[in-house]
């Protein structure tokens, strides 16, 4: 049974867009039964922070290509991709490197 | 394609994504934990990462020599992430100590897109204040214009300068090796050094006298709305607006003496564009597009030198050395997947980059083959100037030759364009069912078809394209319509001329 978690998730790129343009979100994910890893919450930012047009954002059960994921200032492919687990005060980030520069 | 693959490994099949364990070492300093891979599987500590990405930057202006001592150079910043790394990696790099130092006088241009873009004048305002943060803070003079401002350009801004030939262009060397001599004396005599001293009169004169939204003609915002809801596809509005973009940047350049653009283009916009430059039939300026250095304006050469960057790379950097970045909406900002051949494009590249991260530089390195156009690199010294397409100022490409693609649609285009009169009831009238009409029905098409028709012979290919996508001309800014003008009569003037060169010519057959 995991604890109730807190995150800092960030949006950037133009991400925060599709979350009422708000690029930090401190959020405490519940407790369940299974621990929270990046898959989770991406089906849990979907459902509770996500404002609009889902599939800009997500595309099956991971990020759209072109987004990238950060997991405390390192990269997640270095950190294993959808499978990390999460810990309490982790920070996760998202940036849009879809058009633009 | 065999050679491509020799150079990318020779597996003959492309290289999936290799997963990277969590334990892995930075593979430079082999100590530290990374931070983050690039390319294909690299994993980089937060220190080695930070020195690669600087060195490429030096490297890239190193290796093509195109920058000059002392060169006054334009920055265009967006306010995006590759040009706003790229205005840290100037700045980077001329704080250096003096072995290492870059050696040019940078500028910087903002241009305002936000009229076009669906922002109020407040969220316009409001992204000038954030901009004019940035561009305070670096310490370089800077120059703000609206997109409105399209509507005062001259006419010349559409002529091919000729760069002059008495400058530094031949050797690199000695004009490095002037400044270094002079800067010496500079740093023993004591006075403070002309250039730093200039820049620091320009930034002050820069401040004062900023173009506010305030002060914008309201009528131009709703001309320039006019022009871009004229443009039926969003294709063409994006390609509108690059062109009256380079635009606005080149009459900035000229008028403050500036020499070079810097654009923040990155290797994955470039790959972005060269496939859908190839899909908009804008094949033969895809060098110039893409290239290191493009030159079809003569006089203001434009470099890229952000285009061995990965958008990856480039937004790893900003996040990791709090690099700020100002985000602006664009045209299709949130539009559909499928709204324009560039959005199409994008999606295609990002998906198969996912799986196969070397794609992107692949198609990448493919257009750097094509490093220059041949109308423009074998052009002997005396040869006429080739002709120019009148809206981006690439040597055309529409000679049509027998066989050609282009005569091939041409043809076809005439041929359906003959036959939508004679099938209407209107166009019955003068020409009954006739299959070879002429004159009169090629009239009735539609309004506007005459300055259409004057228009597309100063094109090339892709602008072609983009004129057909509009549905008035006449919301076109004045330069482009009284260039154009200028063009057609200088075109007629030349073919009166032509029938006496013929004579001439039939009387000594002989001579030449
Ligand atoms: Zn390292
Ligand atoms: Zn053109």
């Amino acid at each position: 049974m995991a604890a109730p978690m807190s995150l800092l998730v960030e949006f950037g790129g133009g991400a925060e867009l599709l979350f009422d343009g708000i690029k930090k979100h401190q959020v405490t994910l519940p407790c369940q039964p299974e621990p929270w890893d990046i898959r989770n919450l991406l089906k849990w930012i979907k459902q509770n922070l996500l404002k609009e047009r889902p599939e800009l954002f997500i595309q099956g059960d991971t990020v759209r290509p072109g987004i990238l994921v950060l997991i405390n200032d390192a990269d997640w492919e270095l950190m294993g991709e959808l499978d990390y687990k999460l810990q309490d005060q982790d920070n996760v980030v998202f940036i849009s490197t879809l058009h633009g520069g | 394609m065999c050679q491509a693959q020799e150079q990318y490994g020779g597996c003959g099949w492309p290289q999936g994504r290799p997963r990277v364990g969590c334990a892995q070492k930075c593979m430079k300093c082999k100590e530290a934990s990374p931070v983050l891979v690039i390319r294909v599987g690299d994993a980089f500590c937060k220190a080695c990462f930070r020195e690669y990405f600087v060195h490429k930057f030096r490297a890239m202006l190193g290796k093509n020599r195109a920058i000059y001592p002392g060169e006054k150079v334009l920055l265009a910043l967006s306010g995006g992430p590759a040009s706003s790394s790229m205005l840290r990696q100037v700045q980077e790099g001329l704080s250096r100590e003096t072995a290492k130092k870059l050696r040019f006088i940078p500028g910087i241009i903002y241009i305002d897109e936000g009229a076009v873009c669906g922002q109020s004048l407040a969220e316009r305002a409001e992204t000038l204040l954030q901009m004019e943060t940035i561009l305070q803070a670096s310490g370089f003079p800077y120059h703000l214009a609206h997109l409105e401002e399209v509507f005062d350009l001259p006419s010349s801004i559409l002529q091919h300068v000729p760069h002059n030939p008495a400058g530094p262009k031949n050797s690199y060397k000695e004009a490095v090796e002037g400044f270094i001599r002079q800067q010496r004396q500079e740093e023993g005599g004591g006075p403070p050094l002309p250039e730093r001293h200039i820049q620091e009169k320009l930034a002050e004169f820069c401040m004062q006298d900023v173009p506010r939204t305030e002060g914008l003609a309201t009528v131009q915002t709703e001309q320039l709305i006019q022009l871009f809801g004229s443009v039926k596809t969003l294709t063409a509005k994006e390609e509108l607006l690059q062109t009256l973009r380079n635009h606005l940047i080149l009459h900035t350049a000229r008028a403050q003496g500036y020499s070079k653009v810097m654009m923040g283009d990155s290797c994955t916009r470039l790959a972005v564009k060269l496939l859908t430059n190839l899909s908009l039939g804008r094949g033969a300026s895809l060098a110039m597009d893409t290239g290191f250095s493009d030159d079809r304006h003569g006089d203001v050469v434009v470099v890229r030198p952000m285009r061995e960057y990965a958008a990856k790379e480039i937004a790893f950097y900003n996040h990791l050395f709090g690099v700020p970045t100002v985000f602006t909406p664009a045209l299709d900002t949130k539009a559909l997947e499928k709204a324009s051949i560039h959005r199409v494009i994008e999606r295609f590249l990002y998906g198969l980059q996912a799986e196969f991260p070397s794609t992107v530089s692949t198609v990448y390195r493919t257009g750097e083959k094509l490093s220059a156009t041949p109308g423009d690199a074998g052009l002997a010294p005396g040869a006429a100037e080739p002709e120019r397409c009148l809206l981006c100022s690439c040597a055309l490409d529409t000679n049509v030759e027998d066989g050609s693609a282009l005569q091939a649609i041409l043809v076809s285009e005439q041929l359906s364009q003959q036959r939508l009169p004679a099938a209407s009831p209107a166009g019955r009238g003068c020409c009954q069912g006739a299959e070879e009409q002429r004159g009169c029905c090629t009239n009735t098409t539609a309004p506007g078809a005459d300055a259409r028709a004057d228009f597309l012979p100063l094109l090339c290919y892709g602008c072609r394209l983009t004129i057909k996508d509009m549905t008035c001309l006449e919301s076109l800014p004045l330069y482009v319509r009284s260039e154009a003008e200028r063009r057609k009569r200088r075109a007629l003037m030349k073919l009166e001329i032509q029938e006496f060169l013929l004579e001439d010519e039939a009387v000594n057959p002989g001579e030449s």
